[in-house]
Formats: structure tokens, sequence, C-alpha cells
């Protein structure tokens, strides 16, 4: 017997391994690709549907409109070829004028027609200007508002997901190995809190930290002026990264951690982990095998979930820190209500969500076994 | 009934669910006594309220308790008026049209520092010849300050911090200070005993009257203090407690009904109407919900009752809705669906009255876990200024808060009110969740 098991498994993946390799790189294509399609048609039913809760109120529309109206009134009163003419005649000018651009733009085309035109704008990412707002180097288009804000975003999701993430799974497994330890109770009886967004642990912080002890900063991303010596600035964003990261750990660190514990608890009482408890394997070769592995596909799937949650929830908090990024971006332009911003964010915010859902597909596909040989089920 | 019986005892063996169900209990209480004490419409009108509803208060006033564990002892605000005989007046006839009025009060001021204000508002009724009053002010000390003279037209607001007479008079713009502290003292003290308001008036008509109200704006008010419009945060705490609980329990309860209707149709029928379903999760899932309530907040309408709406019929599509699935899928094969559908059950009886009541002990835990998910969704809207215009609530309480730089300013008391409230109500739902979690999935039981 011990001697068969070794040739029979041998042979048994020697011989289909070829067409196996070959088939699953035409599956993964396949994969891809059908996820790539659905997640493209899934984007532009959202940035579509995204343009008609903005457009029912006409708003884009007025904004063409008035855009139009502004430039072309500009154009016709600075030209000095018209400076002959009697203010009536200028003012016909003008009306023609915004008629023929209105035309141009589709602006007295059906609504279906239009829309259809404003979802390829949006999607080319060709998010037009915005009405009130400028980027710090003064640009009125709302492609480079946003791209300017992206970076601070990412610092604050990035940082506060990857800790969260592998900071509860870590902490987990630890638990998971001496569960019912007063540590492990006092995660459980914390969890609860993570009932309340990081916004409002937010709040705490700033009372805490900034307005009692004034030891860190209220919001912000620098000082003002902010240090002219590179490693100062990023020593000075790191002490501004504290509270707004601390708020949004405290916020759901121990949930997180008590999911993952209880998850790890489930999987260590199965029965193969028992055997190679028995055959003396050593703890870290025990968790790394026949814990973790098994358990990746609902890693990752988490770690999407994560990020996807992470893109979303950020608005109050970066609101209620001063947080430079998108989601303070998209509630100022809510206040000045500056609309091609808030669609064009909307449009990043569809494409990033997208972005990670589709990346994490990918990852997925490599790592469960279920889908690179046998498709799935 | 029995498998009721069984949930109450189980939830009992868990003092962190009793815990959390007297939290919830104490809440509905609270929300039953704000609806009853105060009509939906009364509520609204104080909320929305000015200066004509809220002159009585001061402004920026923190909770009157925080005497009981500060050193310094703030004063605290009260208001008197002859009408309701809590100031004192006696009328005197000399002739038949001229009467005199005198109105005293006299209070007991211990406190360590100077009151923000004091008002005197008078209400008089004359025919033609204006009524006449003098007003003096008694110190502990011995001092008699004379404060003013007018003459007294229909209604009259007296403000002793305003009157540039007053302030020349005692050569100093800080009435309060000049009026309280102890001339003699280097330092600012105040000089602690009995004071004395003394408004002498005459009428000079028959039929003539004057009342006068004395509102003392001290530093300190009520239970919950007062904001920036001189409201009683009181309200707003009162009465955000029924609305919380409202958007809360409807959103929760809205939410997880639809989506398991929506998951039993979808598994039910199959083919096409299950596809449609899971592409709709998937779009819903690329929608940034968030943004999608600021827009609606911002475009169309701000009402709590709107964003409620919205709230369920983004989150219907969520990802339980996959959960759902995968359980209705198996319980679709059971052989009791075989039978009813043998003896001839139309489908929607099978889906209302053979799929989704098994699915109601899942439910439970998930309803009462998603509660304070909801309750913060409204505080977060409203933190945005997006919360409804016209209602009293936490998040508008916090929001107007930060709006006016409360924690910068240690006005600590506006934002920890209505936060600590907006905390206990999160901690009390999802505490129960955990434990019914515990209770219906024995999985979790021994880990």
């Amino acid at each position: 017997m011990a001697t068969e098991s070794p040739t029979l498994s041998a042979e048994s993946s020697s011989i289909p391994k070829k067409s196996l390799a070959d088939s699953t790189l035409v599956r993964m294509a396949k994969y891809m690709s059908i996820r790539i399609l659905t997640m493209m048609v899934t984007v532009v039913i959202g940035v579509y549907l995204t343009i008609l809760i903005a457009n029912m109120g006409g708003y884009v529309d007025t904004i063409m409109r008035n855009e139009i109206r502004d430039s072309t009134t500009q154009s016709i009163l600075a030209n000095p070829n018209y400076r002959g003419l009697t203010p009536e005649a200028k003012q016909k000018l003008i009306q023609d004028k915004i008629a023929s651009q209105e035309a141009r733009l589709g602006l007295d085309q059906p609504f279906v027609l239009r829309s259809m035109r404003y979802l390829v704008n949006g999607l080319t990412l060709n998010l037009g200007r915005a009405l009130y707002m400028t980027s710090d180097h003064g640009s009125k288009e709302v492609r480079l508002i946003l791209l300017e804000r992206l970076p601070a975003t990412l610092l604050l999701t990035g940082t506060t997901g990857m800790i969260l993430f592998f900071g509860s799974i870590f902490f987990a497994l630890s638990l998971s190995r001496n569960y019912g330890s007063w540590i492990d109770k006092a995660i459980i009886a914390l969890s609860p809190t993570s009932s309340a967004p990081a916004w409002f642990y937010g709040i705490f912080l700033i009372l805490i930290f900034a307005a009692i002890l004034k030891v860190l900063p209220f919001g912000g991303l620098v000082d003002s002026p902010p240090p002219t010596n590179s490693f100062d600035y990023g020593l000075n964003v790191l002490k501004h990264l504290i509270l707004p990261a601390s708020a949004v750990i405290i916020s759901s660190i121990f949930l997180s951690i008590y999911n993952w514990r209880t998850f790890f608890l489930i999987f260590s009482s199965e029965d193969y982990v028992e055997v190679a408890k028995a055959k003396g394997l050593p703890p870290r070769d025990i968790e790394s095998r026949y814990i973790l592995r098994p358990t990746l596909p609902t890693i990752i799937t988490n770690f999407a979930l994560l990020v996807i949650g992470l893109w979303t929830g950020f608005t109050i908090t970066e609101t209620v820190f001063v947080w430079p990024g998108l989601g303070i971006t998209l509630f100022r332009a809510i206040g000045a209500y500056d609309t091609p911003v808030i669609v064009g964010s909307t449009i990043i915010y569809a494409y990033l969500l997208a972005a990670t859902v589709f990346l994490l597909d990918f990852v997925y596909a490599l790592v469960d076994p279920r889908v690179k040989v046998g498709g799935g089920n | 009934m029995n498998a009721l019986k069984n949930i109450i005892r189980d939830l009992f063996r868990y003092p962190s669910a009793v815990f959390g169900m007297s939290i919830i209990l104490f809440l509905l209480g609270v929300a039953v006594y704000a609806l009853v004490t105060i009509p939906y419409s009364e509520a609204v009108r104080l909320w929305r309220g000015g200066e004509d509803v809220w002159y009585q208060n001061p402004k920026y006033a923190a909770p009157a308790w925080f005497n009981t564990f500060s050193k310094i002892k703030r004063p605290v605000s009260f208001r008197v008026n002859t009408l309701d005989e809590s100031m004192s007046k006696t009328v005197t006839s000399a002739d038949q049209d001229i009467s005199s009025v005198e109105m005293v009060y006299v209070f007991d001021y211990t406190y360590d520092t100077p009151p923000q204000e004091m008002n005197l508002y008078f209400t008089t009724k004359y025919d033609k010849k204006l009524p006449f009053v003098s007003i003096i002010w008694y110190t502990p000390d011995g001092r008699e300050i004379k404060i003013a003279n007018i003459a007294l037209e229909n209604k009259v607001t007296y403000r002793f911090s305003q009157d540039l007479k007053l302030q020349k008079s005692l050569k100093t713009e800080q009435v309060m200070k000049a009026l309280f502290l102890d001339p003699e003292s280097e330092t600012p003290t105040v000089v602690k005993g009995q004071y004395k308001v003394e408004i002498i008036g005459a009428t000079f008509e028959a039929g003539s009257t004057i009342d006068a109200e004395f509102v003392f704006h001290g530093d300190l008010y009520g239970l919950a203090g007062t904001d920036k419009y001189r409201r009683d945060l009181f309200l707003p705490l009162l009465y955000g407690t029924p609305i919380a609980l409202a958007f809360g329990l409807l959103a929760a309860l809205g939410t997880a009904l639809l989506t398991m209707v929506i998951a039993a149709v979808g598994t039910w029928y199959g083919g096409w109407v299950d596809e449609l379903i899971q592409r709709i999760t998937e779009v819903n899932l690329v929608l940034p919900f968030l943004s999608i309530l600021i827009m609606v907040g911002t475009f169309y309408s701000r009402s709590i009752w709107l964003m409620l709406g919205i709230t369920i019929l983004l989150s219907i599509f969520g990802g339980s809705i996959k959960t759902y699935r995968a359980i209705f899928l198996q319980s679709k094969e059971a052989s009791y669906i075989e039978a009813a559908r043998a003896y001839g059950a139309s489908s929607s009886r099978i889906i209302f009255m053979y799929l989704i009541p098994r699915m109601i002990p899942l439910l439970i835990p998930t309803l009462v876990s998603s509660v304070p998910g909801f309750v913060f969704l409204e505080a977060s809207l409203a933190v945005l200024g997006l919360g409804d215009p016209v209602l009293p609530t936490w998040g508008k309480v916090i929001n107007d808060a930060f709006t006016d730089g409360a924690l910068y300013r240690g006005l600590y008391y506006w934002v920890l009110e209505p936060a600590i409230l907006l905390m206990f109500t999160g901690l009390g739902f999802a505490i129960l969740g955990f434990a019914l979690d515990r209770i219906f999935n024995p999985r979790l039981r021994d880990v």
C-alpha cells in the first residue's frame, strides 16, 4: 500500500498534466474575459443609473446650458470684431450662437440620446469642467480636481486596510490557538462596538487627542505652511494620519478579529487538523497548511468586501477630519451644488470598485483550485 | 409559541443579551414618552423656533449638573414672571388713575462667575398714557445701583448689557461684571449673597397694567444645555430617540423582509428571474451607496422618510441576498415543498407560507444586528448636512456642533450628549444581535 500509492498518484497526475495546463490557461482566459465583460456591463449600468439620478432634477442640462451661455456671451463680448454692433444686435448674435451650440451638444435632442452621450463622456473620464470648484493648481477640470485628491484617499484607505486586514487575521490566529483566555473574552465583549462608524470614533479621538490633550492635530493632511523638507513633510503627514486611521481601525478591528477567530476555530476543529496535530506537526505548520490554506478563498473574499467597504465609507470620516481626499471633495461639491464634480467622483468610485472587484476575482481564480481545474460550480 | 419561549429562556442565559434588551426597552420607553408628551408638529415647531420661542435660554449653556462635578460653580439660568406669580408684584392705587406697581425679585447668588446676561421683558396695557418704570439693583454688600428709567410701550425688552447709558454710568462695557463683582477686590471675585432686582413702576390710566419677566442667562441650563440658537438640547435628545428607532427598525425590517422575499421569489422561479436578481445585485455593488443618498438629498429632498425609502431600496440587493439564495435552493428541494406542490399549492402560497416562514429564525439575528448600522446611517447623513431639515435628531445636533466648532471651543457636552445616546442605541442592538446569533447559530455556541 505504502509503495503503491505514490506511483499511482504520480501516474494519474503526470499523464493529463499537459492537457490540463492547456485547458487551465484557456479556462482562465475565458473566465477572466467573461468577468471583464460582466464588470464592464455592470459599471456601464451603474454609471448610467447615476447619470439618470443626477439628471432627473434637470441639473446636468441646466449646467450645460449655463456653461454655453457664459462662454458664448464672454467670447462675443470679448471679440473686437463685434465691438461696432448695437447691444440689440449683439444680443441676437449671442442668442443665435447659443442655439447653435445647444444644437451641437445635442441639448435639443431627446433625453435618451443625450443621456447616452453623458454616459460615453463619463466612461471615457471626459468629466467636463467644474462649476465652482478648482484644483489646487487652479484648474477647473473635474478630472484634475479628482485625480489630485486620489493619493490622500489611497493613503488613508491603504494604510487602514492593510493594518486592519493583516492585523486582525494575525491576531485572530493567535486567539484561536488559546481561545477562552481573557483577551479572547475581551475581544468578544468589545466586538459590538464595531456597530458605530469610523467618524463616530473620530469625534471621540479628536476630543481627547486634539481638544483636551492637544498632542495631535484636529484634521487636515499637513500643517500650514507645509514643511519644505520632504522628510519632514512625510513625518507631518504621518502625524495627521494617526487620528483618522485610528478611527477607522478602532471602528472595525474588534468585530473583524472576532469574525476571523470564530471562522478559524470552526476550521481548526476539522478532522484533518486533528490528524495533523496527532502527527505532532508544529503549530505553525498546522496553521499555514491546514487552516490558512483551505480558508484562503474566504480570506480573499473578505478582503474584497473590506476594500469595498473602505472605498464607500470614507466620505464622512474625511469630512470630520478635513482629510483632503475624494470623500471630502464630494462633500464640498454637494455643499456648492457642483454637479459635474459629484457625478465625476461617483464615476471614479464606480471604477475603483469595479477594478477592486475584478482584481480580487483574478486573485481568487489564482488561489481557488476549483476555478483553475474544473471551472467551478 | 413554544419555540419563542425557548428563545427567550436562552436569551436570559446571556447577561449581555439582558443588558442589550434593557437598553432597547429603555429607549422604547423614552421614545413613547417623547411622542406622548410632545406631539410631532410641536416638536418641529420648537426645533425650528427662533428667538421668540427660546429667548428665555442662554446661548451655548452647558447642562446644569456640571456644577456638581466642577470646582468653579457657574451660574444656572432661571426666569421669573409676575404673571405666574414667581416674581412678586404689588399694586397700590393713589387715586383713580394713577397707581404705582412694585415688582421685586430676590435671589441667592452663590456662584463663582458672573452670568452671561440679564433681560427684562415688560408687557403693558394702556390706552394713551405710557406707563413708566425705574429699575434698581441691590447687591449683597449694600450697594444700590440705578439701572434705568424707561417709558414702556406695549412690549419692551430691556437688556442690561446692551444699555449704553448704563455702561456709561458704570464706567465699563462689561455690565455683568460691574453688577456682580466686588469693586474693592483686586482679583475678580463675585460678591455672594442675596441680590435684589426692584422695578418701581407707575401707570397713569385706569385699567393700565405692567407685567415683567426677569430672564437670567447663566452659563448653565437644564438637563442637557443649549446650543447656538438658545434651543434646549433636551428636546432633540428626547425626540431624536423615536426618530432614530423608527429609522433603524423600519430600515432593518424593510430591508430584511424584502431581501428575503426577493431571494425566495428568485430561487423559486429560477431562470431569468433569478439571473436578473443576481445581475441587479452586482450592479448595486458598484453603485456608491452613500453618494447616491447624498445626491438624492442634494437634488430632491432631505426628508427622512424619502431617505428611508432610498436606503431600503439600495440595501435590498445587498450581499445577504446570496446567503438567502443558497439556503432557499436547499429548502426548495425539501419533501414538504414537494408535498405542497403535489396537492396543487400555488407558487405564491409556497413562497409565502412554506419557504419564507422557515427562514424567520435566521432572519431575526440579522435584523437586530443591522439596526445600529441604519441608526448610524441616519446620523451620518445628518453629520454631512443632509439630515431632515425640520426634525430634531441626534445627528443634527452633532452636525450643528461641528459647524459651530464645538470641539475647538471646548463645548464638549454639545457633541458628547448625542454621541453617547447614539452609542447606547448602537450597542444595545449590537449586543442583542450577537446573543441572538449565538442562539440561532448553534455552530457558534461552543466557540
